[in-house]
């Protein structure tokens, strides 16, 4: 293994330890504080104003297949959603575009139904598979929004031009929009267009805050000390370029040897 | 002992991959001894998952015309929809498998010049795409309309920062703001909108992708850990 892949294999290291410590820690009763996310509270408020007005929530898990880690982190919040939809006797719809993510997504919410003791509302085509293509895809899922009309429309997830698309036609007939996604490009149309939004990091703790289950919630404590060590190695890594820069011999020699170690990488 | 679950599995081939991305990277020699289970992992996992999406892809198929196919008889709202959607899937399927048009047999390309396939999708399937995608022009201005109301200090700044963007990039801005002297040259429009592209944006996304690096190790812990074993019938 070459030096600078030892050293990325190094802060990996250090960033699963200070996940993996944090989960340990919460299971054993230890406090773990969550800032609120205004995005998670909306979802409980979009499926009570979809269910007083006696219309169906939509979920739609990005566009990417189960490989791609936003489509996991979707299937999280989505337990969370149908679980939120058996209790308050919201009809849910998924529709989806990939056949793997229909199988996943289908046990999920028929689990969720299950657990919240509503078992018998739960049918298997409510989660409906659509098309791998994302722009026929996107035609069924406005056409559908336009003849359902949805009061919520939730989009997790990975999402490419497909965003704009979909989120423009929840719009449309009224509906409440959650949406996240990590892809940066796409935050932009989905701010626009959506009432509230979870950017970046926020997709993957959303699942977590929504169960309020502790392990899942100590993760994200290890997820914010990993964020601080990522911090502090770009401060560090800041100042010993800046000070290089200055001509200070010994700092541009441990500059040399850090910007050697990344050029590895 | 513990019963064996597919979480367990899950677990094993997420440790594999973590530990192949390090002993045996991609694009490197070819590793020997304990490494090259790793590199062989590496590679075999990726084919399964490709052989795995395509089984998934019959259920898919299997799915979507039971589906359809009970709204046409049990005659449910908008099945005449269903109608169309089982022509043009059936079709489709049938003129791909039987490689109508063109050269028959396995090694016949199904999207060969004069083969029915490609006809359906140079005739079909793109000026339906175009047309949808075209919808993008007009949301993304009724979008922008809605983001860039001066209503507050910050969609105030954005308003700002999108008209130097937008000016900026036009092929003219350089004439606009050509008359400021030499020394004041990083007030010109397109030096402006360079580097607000290339400062503050590049290190809000670097920022937000910082995130996202810790939230997907994150959330692998997790599900490695099993923690997140109830999700997608992982139990």
């Amino acid at each position: 293994m070459s030096p600078g892949l030892a050293l990325l294999a190094a802060v990996t290291a250090a960033l699963l330890l200070l996940i993996g410590r944090a989960i340990v820690l919460a299971r054993r009763g230890a406090p773990v504080e969550v800032r609120p996310l205004a995005p998670v509270a909306a979802v409980a408020d979009a499926i009570d104003s979809a269910v007083a007005a006696g219309r169906p929530v939509f979920f739609v898990p990005g566009s990417r297949d189960l490989d791609n880690m936003q489509t996991v982190a979707a299937l999280s919040l989505l337990e969370q959603v149908a679980r939120l939809c058996a209790e308050k006797g919201a009809r849910l719809h998924v529709p989806v575009n990939r056949s793997m993510v229909m199988q996943m997504a289908r046990s999920t919410c028929r689990a969720a139904f299950e657990a919240a003791g509503r078992g018998h509302a739960w049918r298997d085509d409510q989660v409906d598979y659509i098309s791998d293509d994302p722009l026929g895809f996107v035609a069924r899922v406005d056409g559908l929004v336009e003849r359902e009309r949805p009061g919520a429309c939730f989009y997790f997830g990975f999402f490419a031009s497909e965003s704009l698309l979909l989120a423009e036609g929840g719009r449309h007939v009224g509906a409440v929009q959650v949406a996240g996604t990590a892809s940066p490009v796409q935050l932009p149309f989905f701010v626009s267009s959506c009432d509230e939004t979870l950017m970046g990091e926020e997709l993957f703790a959303a699942g977590a805050k929504l169960s309020g289950d502790a392990a899942l919630l100590g993760s994200l404590r290890g997820q914010d000390l990993g964020k601080r060590l990522a911090v502090a190695l770009i401060v560090a890594g800041v100042a010993l370029a800046s000070l290089a820069q200055a001509g200070w011999a010994p700092a541009a020699a441990a500059w040399r040897v850090v910007s050697g170690l990344l050029a590895e990488v | 002992m513990a019963r064996f679950q597919p979480r367990h599995l899950l677990a094993a081939v997420a440790v594999t991959l973590i530990v192949a991305a390090f002993v045996a990277p991609p694009g490197g020699d070819d590793p020997g001894g304990p490494a090259a289970f790793f590199a062989f992992c590496d590679a075999q996992f990726s084919s399964w998952f490709g052989i795995l999406a395509v089984f998934a892809f019959l259920l898919g198929g299997v799915s979507l015309v039971g589906t359809h196919l009970r709204r046409v008889l049990l005659r449910e709202r908008d099945w005449t929809y269903s109608i169309v959607t089982l022509v043009s899937f059936l079709g489709v399927l049938v003129v791909g498998l039987a490689k109508l048009g063109g050269a028959p047999g396995l090694q016949g390309d199904p999207f060969a010049p004069d083969a029915w396939l490609t006809k359906v999708f140079d005739g079909v399937l793109s000026p339906l795409h175009a047309t949808l995608y075209s919808l993008l022009a007009f949301y993304v201005a009724s979008a922008s309309y809605r983001a860039f109301r001066a209503r507050s200090l910050e969609t105030s700044v954005l308003l700002g920062s999108a008209l130097v963007v937008l000016v900026g990039r036009i092929p003219s801005a350089d004439r606009l703001t050509a008359w400021l002297p030499a020394d004041m040259a990083f007030l010109r429009l397109e030096a402006l909108s360079l580097w607000l592209l290339k400062v503050p944006n590049t290190a809000g996304q670097r920022a937000i992708m910082i995130g996202v690096a810790l939230g997907v190790v994150s959330l692998a812990v997790r599900m490695i850990a099993g923690v997140e074993r109830g999700k997608g019938g992982l139990e």
